[in-house]
Formats: structure tokens, C-alpha cells, sequence
């Protein structure tokens, strides 16, 4: 059937304009990293990779990653279970609270937490008198990435869940179904895409988080070095070779996330065809 | 720390595998040196001198764990409490604010020789080959046309001594004629083209992006940048009349208390005067204080009047208070 | 949509009201809002005079003008590519279609400091792009223009993931309207399809605006800080952090603060209304 921008010539010129701006746009910088990464060739790109700062900060960003998932994870379901399938006073405001992440600069977020656990801050200093440290380490880094990354999950879950209404799980209820089993049997599967994709969503961001974690860091190398302030220290240590190579590291996560987040929604889709 | 690092380690080694663990420290004490961005080099490469020396007086062994970034920031994650047991920063001011907080001795800078600064620098230009613009001294670099390339001050140590630098050769060539001194001024911030937030970021837009006649930096950095990026293509140009820029280190004593590290920063920051780190600090083109390193070294450094921050403009509080601070001189030029 | 509000339960059937609200709240309080509470503890030290005196500050304002300013050049520059993408990607089938898709998600998943010094490499006088347009007398980098780039690329995604769904929904009818009125491509497309698509398009570039107004990364590299030039907020609440004066960074960033969530609490209205599924969040 016929519709709007259908005629050969408009479709022509719209499909070689999209692609012409999302290559140069979109294309173009991904490109660069890998040509600048690999400028001096494999070897050199392999040395940097290998080096044992960078193979610290790897270790650092996956650990600071692997633990912020579990927590955004149960957040989130925790959140989306409670404003989807409950209506209390309150709801929409808690709704808009979780966007609080999206709305404050990263910097100013690290600065925040800062002040807070600082040696200076009201918590921080009986942390200090008690010789706990969680600024300047990896608990620091680690509270500042679950700031940021916090709305992912609960964002991608609770449009979905409210889309699919809570019929499936009341009938549960109503067949004497405990509470955990009617999650895990009736609604985990239902929501079990969407939950991934928040997951891949929340570790892309984990791991590329510059700004807060650059101020709670220290930047001690070798110990509180993340990948992406591992790169910017390369980059201004004239080394912009070795700091694309980190860069490629980040843009190859970047890819596999893209990669698995394309997976899923043809999954999704799939889901919906077959149901 | 160590409870922090080793329960981390452990961790990564169930969730990833032991293949990603961090480095690995063998050593038992460790000494934590907070310093400025650009002395990555530097004490990477006169750490395991340290280190050996260490090693060969007290038959100890111990490692040295580095934290670069730019000056204030780092102080301020000291403030905050990161436990360094040693600052080596580019900034008297910086070391003063953890002085005024009690992090490290009020009479700081009677305590080592040389107002606690093991070596010293001055502001120099970088011009690209051949200089093409005829740049020798600061009333070159007004003449229009001339791009100038050096970082923000209000965010770079290293900025505010270009600027202070600029003032203080008017003030001289001007004998403190203000209005004169303020023109002068305000011919020079407009021909700068980018502020970057950094002195390495400033160093990128001159070499790597090409922009700019002149980058401003220390005497150091220029030298180490033409080393880097070939000394057949820039030239580094140090003006008759600049400024002393200190590079002062201190040890911060309640974090020592608490790591027992107490007469090994001492050591470290002493050690930083002895002819073999004097040496190798002229090695990265600083100015040094040893008699004999410094003659070794003397036709690396041409003679140059080095103006005090002290004398031109009455201490570093002054300086900071009239012409850094919100609506200070410096916003009053750039607002022209 | 606000059948949706009427399937929600009046009753509290379903188990576990108790255990994720007390998650709910523990996490909120403790993860998001007791943190403000050390932005409002330095805003405290400062008097209302005081508070005007910074945010007002001419060299602050020049830099709300310079953000907003390529920030809104950025969103609308969005609006029509992210548009076309959107169209492009629902209406025809083409090789390299599923790539393409996949692609419109890189901005959010590339570390913006990755996003950054890649984007200042490219446009820099003897970067790729940089090199061939700059002769002819464009400069990108170390202008506004360079940050209106880098804000385009980083909120792109915001756009063509909010027009895409709604896109997807329009029904074939609407087409056959406009075709049986034998209106022009053009002519249907403005006034039959386009009043089904703008809210979910403002929504987009709403959200793209916002996200603009506080990135710092992606732009510190490209943008030539130039005092009343090209300085951004974001760039003024480090400079305030580099000498100390946390009050001054927290107020200024209180300014950005409000502005952001008072944005993003008239989007969240304004898309209950249209909009079913959105993704989103900072790359």
C-alpha cells in the first residue's frame, strides 16, 4: 500500500541523507578512536593495552561495574513493582525523584558526595575518626556510579510493567501463589528483556563514568585509576596513542553493548509476534 | 587502604577471574605522593631511585604510589581526605591551604631550604620553527596577530605564573604606571585564542591541533614538549625578564601519623635535594639549587632576571586576592 | 494512555507493597536524596545577596548565554536529523538498516570523555574533518559551533528514540487521509503526520535539551573555554571548585539544578500524556 514518502525518488534522497549524516556523525568518530589506537600498529596498541596501569584500571572499571549492577538491578525492580503495581500517595513524585540523576552535572554530583563523605562531611568525618576511608577509594568510586546509573533500570522497567498491567499477577494470587514465586514465575518472564537492557544500559554507563568519579578518585595510579581518567592522564601525558587505546577498549564495550541491546529487541519483538 | 585493597581484590578475583587483579604491592609501607599533572615523568622516574636508596641505608623495601592532577584539585582531595604522606605541587598557595587546615606544619616553608622548594622554573615561550613572528620577549607576543596559546588561569597554576609573569615584566618596563600595565594587559589576553583548563590541554592545541604562534609554560615543560615533539620543529624562547616559579613540597604529618611513614616522607622530600635527584631533575629542565649540578647543567638555562612573586606583588595571598578572585583584575581585563 | 491509570490496582491484591516500598525509599534517601542535602549545607552559608552576586555574575551569565544558546542550536539541529533518522528507520527497508538502528544508541553508550577528545581530534585545523573545512573558512573547533556539535552528538539518541515508537504506532489511515486529499508528500507529511509526531518530537528534543545544559565532558575539549565566548556552566562550577569556593560551585550548579528538573518535570507531565515507551538517560 501506498503512503506518505513512498514515491522512489523522495525515499531515495531520505534513506542516502540518513545514512550520509549518521556516517559522518556517528561513523566518523567511531573510526577515528580505532585509526588513531591502531596509528602505530598492533604492536604498539598491544603494548599500551598491556600495560600494567591500564590493566589495573580494567580491573578497577569491571569491578566497580559488577557490583553497581546487582544494586541498580534490585532498585530498580524494587521500584518499578512498587509504582506500577501499587498506587499510593506520593507516586508520581517518587517517579520524578529517580530522574535526579539525569538532571545534576556529573561533576557536581561527584562534588556532592564529596562533601557528604568527605573528611570534611558530617558523615564522612565519623567515617575518618573510625579510619574507614570511602572517598579517595573504591567505595567512593563505587557509590558515584550507582548515583548515575540509578534510573536505568527502573526507566526501562516501569513503562513496560505499566503496559502490562498486573491481571497475570493478581490471577496468581488468587490461585494461593506466594509472593516471590508469582515474581519469578509470572513476571520475570514478562519483564525479563527489558530488565537485560536496563543491565546493559546501566553497565555502558558504569563503565564510561568520567566526571563523578574523577572527583572522588584521587587518581591514585594503579589503585583508583578508572579506565576513562586512565585515558584522559595518557591523553595528557602526550601519549594520545596509548590514550585511544584505552579509547578502543571503551568503544569496543560501547559496541557490544550496542550489539547486545540489538539482540534483545529483536528478541522483544519476537516476544510480542509470538504472543 | 589495605583493607580496602585487598577485600577489592579478592572480590575481582571471584567475579572476574584472578587474571584482572591490580598490581600487586610486595612491598610493606607505602608512601603516597600527591603532586601536580605534569610530574608524571618526573617521579616516575625518581621513585625507584628512592626507592633503591631506601632500600641500600635501611635494608627496607617500600613502594610509592603516584596521584597526579591539576594542583588545586589535588590539594582539595587532601582537604577531603585522601591520605597522602607527601604533597610536591606547583603552587606555594596550594600547600598553604593544607597549612592553614592543619595538614601540614604552619612553618612549612622554613623546614627544607629554599622556602621548601627543591627546584625552581620560570615562564618561557615555545615558537614554532624558525620563529616566524620574531618573538624574544612579552611585548612581542602583543603585536597584532600574534596567537597566543597558555592555559586559564583561573584553573591552572601554571596559567596564573604566565600571567603574573606578563604583569610583573609591565609593572618593570612600565615602573608601575597602572593604566599602562592594565593596556598592556589587556592587548595581551586578547591575543590569546584558547584557554584550555590545563597546561597539558593548552600543549595539545599548540602541537597536536596547530593552533596558536606561542604556547607559554614553564621553562621545564617547553624544554620536555621540543624533546618530545622534535627539536627540529619549535624553538623555546626564554624571555630576559620572567618569573620565579617555586615547585614546594611538604609532608602532610596527620596522614603520615596515621600510615607510620613519618621519617620516610621526610627522607623523601630531603632525598629530593641530594646531587643525584638534583640531577635528575635537571634532566627534566628544572632549575636546581646544588652548586655542582647546577654548573653541570648551566648552559641548558639561560640567565634570566627572575621576578618574586613576594616582591611584585606583595606575597601569594595578594596576588591571588586582586588579580584571581572573583571580579578580580584578571575579570576586569576580560570583561574590557 | 489514561486507561493505564484505570488498570492500576485500587487494591493492595498483589504481596509486596512493604518490602519494595521500604527498598524504594531506603535507596532514595539514602543513594539520592541525602547527598542534596550537603548542596543545600553549603547554599546555607550563603546570604540571598550573596547567592544573586554569583549567579548573576557577568562572565556566569555569558556562560548560561553560550550553553543555552548551542545547547537549543543542538536540540533543533536533532529535531530535524533525529526526524529523519526516525523516519528513515521505520518507514523503509534498505540494506544496513538493522546497523544503522543499532548505530543511533552510540552517543549514549560511548564514555563521553571517549566522545571527547575523539571529536576535538576530528575537527581540529588538521584533524579529517577539520582539515577540509576549515580552508573553507568554517571553524568548528574552539567555537560555539564546536560545542553545539559535541552537545548534538552526545543527546542525538533522545530524539530518535522518542519519535521512533510513536512513528511505529501511526496508523495506515492517517497516510490514506492525507493521499485521498492528494495533498503533496510535503503537504501530507506537515499537516497530517506531523501533528501526530510533535509531541513525542518536542518530548525528544525537550530531553535533548536538558541533557545539553549539563555535559562537560564531551564539550571541555572542543570548546576553547574563551572567557565570554565559548565558557559553559559547567566549565564555571569547576573553575569555582579549582579555588575552593565550594558555595559558589554549589550555587551556580543549583541554578543548572532547578532549571534541569524543572524541565524534566514538565516533560514527565507532558509525556504521561503521549508517550508510552521512552528511552533515555546520559550516555
Amino acid at each position: 500500500m501506498q503512503r506518505i514518502g513512498d514515491a522512489p525518488a523522495a525515499r531515495r534522497a531520505l534513506i542516502t541523507a540518513a545514512v550520509l549524516l549518521a556516517a559522518l556523525f556517528l561513523l566518523l568518530p567511531l573510526a577515528a578512536i580505532f585509526a588513531q589506537a591502531f596509528s602505530q600498529g598492533v604492536g604498539v596498541f598491544w603494548h599500551n593495552i598491556s600495560d600494567r596501569y591500564t590493566l589495573a584500571a580494567i580491573g578497577l572499571t569491571l569491578f566497580i561495574a559488577v557490583l553497581t549492577i546487582p544494586i541498580c538491578l534490585v532498585f530498580g525492580v524494587a521500584l518499578a513493582w512498587l509504582v506500577t503495581r501499587f498506587d499510593f500517595p506520593g507516586r508520581r513524585l517518587l517517579q520524578t525523584l529517580i530522574d535526579i540523576p539525569f538532571a545534576v552535572s556529573p561533576v557536581v554530583a561527584g562534588l556532592i558526595y564529596l562533601l557528604l563523605y568527605g573528611r570534611n562531611g558530617w558523615i564522612g568525618g565519623w567515617f575518618d575518626a573510625h579510619d574507614i576511608q570511602l572517598m579517595f577509594a573504591w567505595p567512593g568510586i563505587l557509590m558515584v556510579t550507582v548515583f548515575v546509573t540509578s534510573p536505568f533500570v527502573a526507566r526501562e522497567l516501569i513503562p513496560l510493567m505499566q503496559a502490562q498491567g498486573s491481571r497475570e499477577e493478581e490471577a496468581a494470587v488468587t490461585l494461593g501463589a506466594p509472593g516471590w514465586t508469582i515474581f519469578r514465575r509470572v513476571t520475570l518472564p514478562n519483564i525479563r528483556w527489558a530488565l537485560l537492557y536496563g543491565v546493559v544500559l546501566t553497565n555502558a554507563r558504569a563503565v564510561g563514568e568520567f566526571g563523578a568519579v574523577s572527583v572522588v578518585s584521587g587518581a591514585i595510579r594503579g589503585q583508583t585509576m578508572t579506565l576513562p581518567l586512565h585515558l584522559e592522564q595518557l591523553y595528557q601525558d602526550y601519549n594520545a596513542v596509548g590514550a585511544f587505546a584505552s579509547a578502543a577498549l571503551l568503544a569496543l564495550i560501547a559496541l557490544f553493548t550496542l550489539a547486545a541491546k540489538a539482540g534483545l529487541e529483536w528478541r522483544t519483538a519476537r516476544q510480542e509476534v509470538t504472543q | 587502604m589495605t583493607l580496602d585493597l585487598r577485600f577489592s581484590r579478592s572480590l575481582l578475583a571471584l567475579a572476574l577471574g584472578a587474571g584482572l587483579a591490580a598490581p600487586a604491592a610486595a612491598a610493606d609501607r607505602e608512601l603516597l605522593n600527591s603532586s601536580y599533572d605534569i610530574a608524571r615523568e618526573l617521579f616516575a622516574a625518581i621513585n625507584p631511585e628512592f626507592i633503591a636508596h631506601w632500600q641500600e641505608s635501611e635494608g627496607e623495601e617500600i613502594a610509592i604510589q603516584q596521584s597526579h592532577g591539576g594542583s588545586s584539585a589535588q590539594a582539595r582531595a587532601i582537604l577531603q581526605g585522601l591520605r597522602a604522606d607527601v604533597v610536591t605541587y606547583n603552587q606555594v598557595t596550594d600547600v598553604q591551604v593544607l597549612a592553614d587546615d592543619g595538614l601540614v606544619a604552619e612553618d612549612w616553608q622554613q623546614q627544607l631550604p629554599n622556602n621548601a622548594s627543591p627546584y625552581y622554573s620560570t615562564t618561557a615561550f615555545l615558537v614554532r620553527k624558525g620563529n616566524p613572528k620574531g618573538i624574544e620577549s612579552w611585548d612581542d607576543l602583543n603585536d597584532e596577530g600574534v596567537e597566543i596559546v597558555f592555559p586559564n588561569p583561573k584553573t591552572s597554576g601554571n596559567g596564573r605564573y604566565t600571567y603574573l609573569a606578563a604583569w610583573g615584566f609591565a609593572d618593570h618596563q612600565f615602573d608601575g604606571d597602572e593604566a599602562r600595565i592594565q593596556d598592556f594587559m589587556d592587548d595581551f589576553l586578547d591575543n590569546v585564542v584558547v584557554f584550555d583548563t590545563g597546561g597539558r590541554g593548552a600543549t595539545t592545541s599548540f602541537i597536536e591541533r596547530g593552533i596558536g604562534d606561542v604556547l607559554i609554560s614553564f621553562e621545564s615543560e617547553v624544554n620536555n614538549i621540543r624533546g618530545e615533539y622534535g627539536s627540529d620543529d619549535y624553538e623555546v624562547i626564554v624571555p630576559p625578564v620572567s618569573i620565579l616559579a617555586e615547585f614546594p613540597v611538604a609532608v602532610v604529618e596527620p596522614n603520615t601519623e596515621r600510615n607510620g611513614t613519618e621519617e620516610l616522607a621526610r627522607a623523601y622530600v630531603e632525598y629530593l635535594y641530594s646531587e643525584e635527584a638534583q640531577r635528575q631533575l635537571a634532566g627534566f629542565n628544572y632549575r636546581v639549587h646544588d652548586e655542582s649540578v647546577a654548573k653541570e647543567f648551566a648552559d641548558q638555562f639561560p640567565e634570566t632576571e627572575l621576578l618574586r612573586v613576594e616582591e611584585v606583588f606583595g606575597g601569594w595571598d595578594e596576588a591571588m586576592e586582586t588579580h584571581f578572585s572573583s571580579g578580580g583584575q584578571l575579570d576586569q581585563l576580560q570583561r574590557r | 494512555m489514561s486507561s493505564l491509570a484505570l488498570r492500576l490496582p485500587r487494591r493492595r491484591v498483589l504481596p509486596g507493597f512493604g518490602l519494595s516500598l521500604g527498598i524504594s525509599l531506603t535507596f532514595v534517601s539514602l543513594v539520592l536524596l541525602l547527598p542534596m542535602t550537603g548542596l543545600v549545607g553549603q547554599l546555607k552559608g550563603l546570604s540571598l545577596a550573596e547567592y544573586w552576586a554569583i549567579i548573576s555574575d557577568a562572565r556566569v551569565v555569558a556562560s548560561y548565554t553560550v550553553t543555552i544558546g548551542a545547547a537549543a542550536v543542538a536540540a533543533l539541529a536533532n529535531a530535524v536529523f533525529g526526524l529523519l533518522l526516525a523516519w528513515v528507520l521505520v518507514r523503509y527497508d534498505f540494506p544496513g538498516k538493522r546497523l544503522l538502528d543499532a548505530l543511533m544508541d552510540l552517543p549514549f553508550a560511548l564514555p563521553t570523555a571517549v566522545a571527547g577528545i575523539t571529536l576535538a581530534t576530528l575537527y581540529a585545523g588538521n584533524g579529517w574533518v577539520g582539515g577540509l573545512i576549515e580552508p573553507l573558512g568554517l571553524k568548528v573547533a574552539y567555537t560555539w559551533v564546536g560545542i553545539a556539535l559535541a552537545m548534538a552528538f552526545t543527546s542525538i539518541p533522545f530524539v530518535v528514540r522518542t519519535v521512533q515508537p510513536v512513528l511505529e504506532d501511526l496508523p495506515h489511515e492517517v497516510d490514506e487521509a492525507a493521499m485521498s486529499l492528494g495533498a503533496s508528500d510535503a503537504t501530507g507529511f506537515r499537516r497530517v503526520i506531523l501533528p501526530y509526531l510533535w509531541p513525542a518530537l518536542v518530548t525528544g528534543t525537550g530531553l535533548a535539551f536538558v541533557r545539553s545544559l549539563g555535559e562537560f565532558g564531551a564539550i571541555i575539549f572542543i570548546a576553547g573555554n574563551a572567557p565570554f565566548e565559548t565558557e559553559i556552566t559547567a566549565l564555571m562550577i569547576f573553575v569555582k571548585l579549582q579555588e575552593y569556593d565550594y558555595a559558589g560551585a554549589s550555587a551556580i550548579a543549583s541554578v543548572v539544578l532547578a532549571v534541569s528538573l524543572a524541565l524534566l518535570l514538565a516533560i514527565n507531565i507532558w509525556q504521561g500524556h503521549f508517550i508510552k515507551r521512552l528511552h533515555g538517560g546520559r550516555g
